[in-house]
């Protein structure tokens, strides 16, 4: 049936009357529909853009949580429950994807078709960037007080932040190489700072 | 005669609509019980018989009768100690490796499985040897299930069927489902797992309009558990936890004893303890140290080995016993608090769970921590049985807020070498599901051994095994050629479903594994068999409950349908509709569940044509807006 899919309605398997196949509830008989393969941005009402806003986002996404959520079918049917559960599950990948700037810059490039780099098969050849994460290693590696860790973290996070705006350009201008390079440097970025909080914990325990 | 009603259609509920829902909240703990409900968001604890003690000890009597639960099976101590089981919630969902490392600290003889893993490649849970048999952790926990159950229905005078139960936020996946098993022998249906300092801070209504970050501090008998809350839009997020499974007040009984024997030492006496010499010294301890909650210092006799000695212990003596211990909980709090990177000053409020949290030096400590003084005004052993009645109104009646978990612990798989590949992180917010693509490594390969793990180390060994099964069938083809889909689904209770299939050939395989610690399906339904007669009518009564509200839901749904579309409602349809709703109404006030089933067929097949009839409506002006933009 080409005519149903041009109209983007599909049946309600509830009311069995149509239905848009974006809906997350039918509107004549309000039951629950399945998640379909809705894009992470539309699931939120966003533009496809680099540029989020986390907390807005966050928002929306528990708000849309508090409808979809199986603590809120825990007396309906068992099918209900299931797609209950499959709905609340779609929104959590979409919000964890999407508030993680690393995994933001994936999901977009993939969508644009292309693969990030350090994924299955793709090794990072960037010397400079090699280079310069060597050097943030050592520098952490020296390191022996709260304070020399203290400020890596400062700087990392600064670098990091740049390295964001310069990843919502490289998008807005559509320069996919460009974009993919930075995606590869801002995870790298996160991952020092992760190491740098990690050794100061460990510094504050012994 | 009855009589039978009838309704307009869709203005009435159905029968058994307006049956109340019972149920219940269950603070399932390692040392002590409680079983409370709520009725108009007023939670309250159930008490026994006299109306005394909501707390119910965790421990079992396995006499030659039927088992004894609570304050009477811990009195058989001091008679039959070797068939009285206690703490079993430490061995809920262990298998053999953690058992060693607890096994000295328990009174009864824990059997370890010859074998580690079953045929299947579960992971074997531990048995307990108990008098003349043989137990499992699930079996002994059933029983306190049962025993909440039954008091419950005596002070309600009403079945109960249905209850939140409690468990730890570190709880891993084979201890969650090990708890929900318990429940479904004991012939409750768990409508959700519940973490414990989340069902804390609901006692305290931190939910209603308190937005920020919570801190529960949880000192028990012998475990300790702090844990971050984030409250946001009325939703609770566990923001990180930590803790130390054994570390509680059962040390600070530890200290006092040994406190008064050096003291009985330094005046002469020559003490050689037998085991019932030092559960007496404890007891001794245990009143030493209650009493100086509210007094400054306590007088006590020891008598032991024919020698009475008199002892007076003041709070700062005891303060400075017990120091070491505190101490130990606050730098676990830092650390957690580190980990979360929050100060201590961005916590809005710190509830006290356990009753270890009545010791003043622990509140003193709590309170220069985070530069507050913590909330006690719930009774710290109940709050947490208050919290999961709340809940369970909230799931059966309706709620305007929402509990949103996260995963406790990474969830992985084993790849090349024994590294685990994370397929889930840990602190995930639940349900969640997520796949993997992996491929074969030989020429030819047609299976594939799935192990899946959790934890946060790297390799297989340092992780717990959670299930291992063979993806077999796989087509020949070259090595790396094959594309194979592993799907891991966590669902609202935290409990993981495992499927694999091989994709690039359209052939499908799945197999979908739950990881159940050695009690498979035909295990349980034996244990079921065994351990309730009724167990087959309640399995009956639950598919007919469930076909009810489906035959309600199907109901509605079709009145919904036809008030929104009348004009596409031919007269004969609609007769035929309301026939078949008035035949599905009568079938659901019935015991009978084919009937049911058949009239909500008849139901479906009455209502098709108007169905179509809507559906073509709607793709017709779906192209009749096509053209207009066409013409444009």
């Amino acid at each position: 049936m080409s005519n149903t899919e041009q109209s983007a309605h599909k049946v309600c398997w509830s009311c069995k009357g149509p239905v848009a196949a974006s809906a997350l509830f039918c509107e004549t008989c309000n039951a629950i529909q399945a998640p379909g393969q809705l894009d992470h941005f539309t699931r939120f009402g966003l533009e496809r853009s680099f540029d989020v806003d986390v907390d807005a986002m966050e928002a929306t996404y528990l708000k849309q949580q508090q409808k979809l959520h199986p603590d809120r079918f825990a007396s309906k049917s068992g099918r209900e429950q299931a797609l209950s559960s499959q709905q609340a599950a779609s929104l959590n990948e979409a919000f964890e994807t999407l508030k993680n700037p690393v995994a933001r810059a994936h999901y977009m490039l993939r969508q644009a078709g292309h693969e990030p780099e350090g994924g299955e098969g793709h090794t990072v050849n960037d010397p400079e960037l090699l280079m310069e994460a060597m050097e943030m290693r050592e520098a952490l590696d020296d390191a022996k007080d709260k304070i020399t860790i203290d400020a890596i973290i400062k700087d990392t996070r600064k670098q990091a932040r740049a390295c964001e705006n310069d990843l919502g350009a490289a998008f807005d201008s559509q320069s996919f190489d460009a974009a993919k390079k930075l995606a590869t440097r801002l995870r790298y970025l996160m991952k020092m700072t992760e190491e740098a909080r990690a050794k100061k914990s460990r510094l504050a325990a012994a | 005669m009855a009589l039978l009603k009838i309704h307009e259609p869709g203005e009435t509920p159905l029968p058994h609509e307006d049956e109340r829902q019972i149920a219940v909240g269950i603070d399932l703990g390692t040392t002590n019980s409680v079983v409370a409900i709520s009725n108009s968001e007023k939670p309250e604890v159930l008490r026994d018989k006299s109306g005394g003690n909501a707390i119910v000890p965790s421990v079992v009597y396995y006499g030659d009768d039927t088992p004894v639960v609570g304050e009477a099976a811990r009195d058989q101590i001091n008679s039959d100690a070797s068939r009285v089981v206690s703490s079993v919630k430490r061995l809920m969902g262990r298998g053999l490796e953690d058992v060693k490392s607890v096994a000295g600290t328990l009174p009864y003889h824990v059997e370890v499985p010859e074998k580690s893993e079953t045929e299947n490649g579960e992971p074997m849970m531990v048995r307990l040897n108990v008098g003349n048999r043989v137990l499992t952790p699930v079996e002994v926990s059933a029983d306190i299930l049962r025993a909440l159950r039954a008091r419950a229905e005596e002070s309600l005078d009403k079945p109960v069927e249905k209850a939140v139960i409690t468990v730890p936020a570190y709880f891993d996946d084979g201890a969650r489902t090990a708890t929900k098993d318990a429940a479904k022998l004991a012939g409750l249906e768990v409508l959700r797992l519940v973490n414990e300092p989340t069902a804390a801070a609901l006692a305290y209504g931190l939910d209603n309009g308190a937005e920020g970050l919570y801190a529960v501090y949880d000192l028990g008998g012998g475990t300790f558990d702090i844990s971050l809350l984030k409250m946001q839009k009325g939703v609770f997020q566990v923001k990180a936890t930590g803790g130390d499974a054994a570390l509680g007040g059962d040390d600070f009984d530890h200290a006092i004893a040994e406190h008064l024997l050096a003291e009985r030492k330094d005046g002469g006496a020559t003490d050689d303890l037998d085991a019932s010499d030092a559960k007496r010294l404890l007891k001794a301890a245990r009143t030493v140290k209650e009493s100086l909650t509210d007094q400054d210092s306590v007088e006590v006799t020891v008598a032991l080995n024919g020698t009475d000695t008199k002892h007076t212990v003041t709070r700062d003596q005891f303060d400075a016993m017990i120091a070491k211990l505190v101490a130990r909980t606050a730098a676990i709090t830092e650390q957690v608090l580190d980990d979360a990177d929050v100060l201590p000053e961005d916590v809005k409020g710190v509830v006290l769970v356990g009753g270890s949290t009545r010791v003043p030096a622990v509140r003193k400590a709590v309170a220069d921590l985070f530069e507050q003084e913590p909330l006690s005004d719930i009774d710290p052993d109940e709050v947490v049985a208050l919290g999961a009645a709340l809940q369970a109104e909230a799931l059966t009646g309706g709620s305007d807020n929402l509990l949103l978990d996260v995963t406790p612990l990474s969830l992985g798989l084993e790849t090349m070498g024994g590294i685990v590949e994370k397929v889930i992180d840990r602190n995930t917010p639940i349900p969640v599901t997520k796949a993997q693509e992996f491929t074969t490594y030989q020429d030819g390969q047609s299976a594939m051994m799935i192990h899946v793990v959790q934890g946060e180390r790297e390799m297989v060994d340092q992780c717990r095994s959670l299930a291992r099964f063979a993806l077999t069938g796989i087509p020949s083809m070259a090595a790396g050629a094959a594309r194979i889909r592993v799907q891991f689904n966590v669902d609202a209770d935290g409990l993981l479903t495992v499927s694999a299939r091989e994709e690039t050939t359209g052939t499908e395989q799945e197999v979908a594994v739950k990881p159940t610690y050695g009690i498979n399906e035909s295990d349980m339904a034996t244990m079921l068999r065994d351990s309730m007669v009724h167990a087959r009518e309640d399995m009956e009564m639950r598919v007919l409950t469930e076909a009810r509200v489906e035959a309600r839901r199907n109901i509605l749904a079709v009145n919904a349908a036809m008030n929104a579309d009348r004009a596409l409602l031919t007269k004969e349809d609609e007769a035929n509709i309301k026939q078949a709703i008035a035949n599905l109404e009568t079938a659901a006030a019935g015991d009978n569940r084919d009937a049911i089933n058949d009239a909500a067929e008849a139901l479906e097949n009455a209502s098709r044509p108007f169905a179509e009839a809507r559906m073509d409506s709607r793709i017709r002006q779906a192209l009749a807006g096509q053209n207009v933009d066409e013409v444009h």
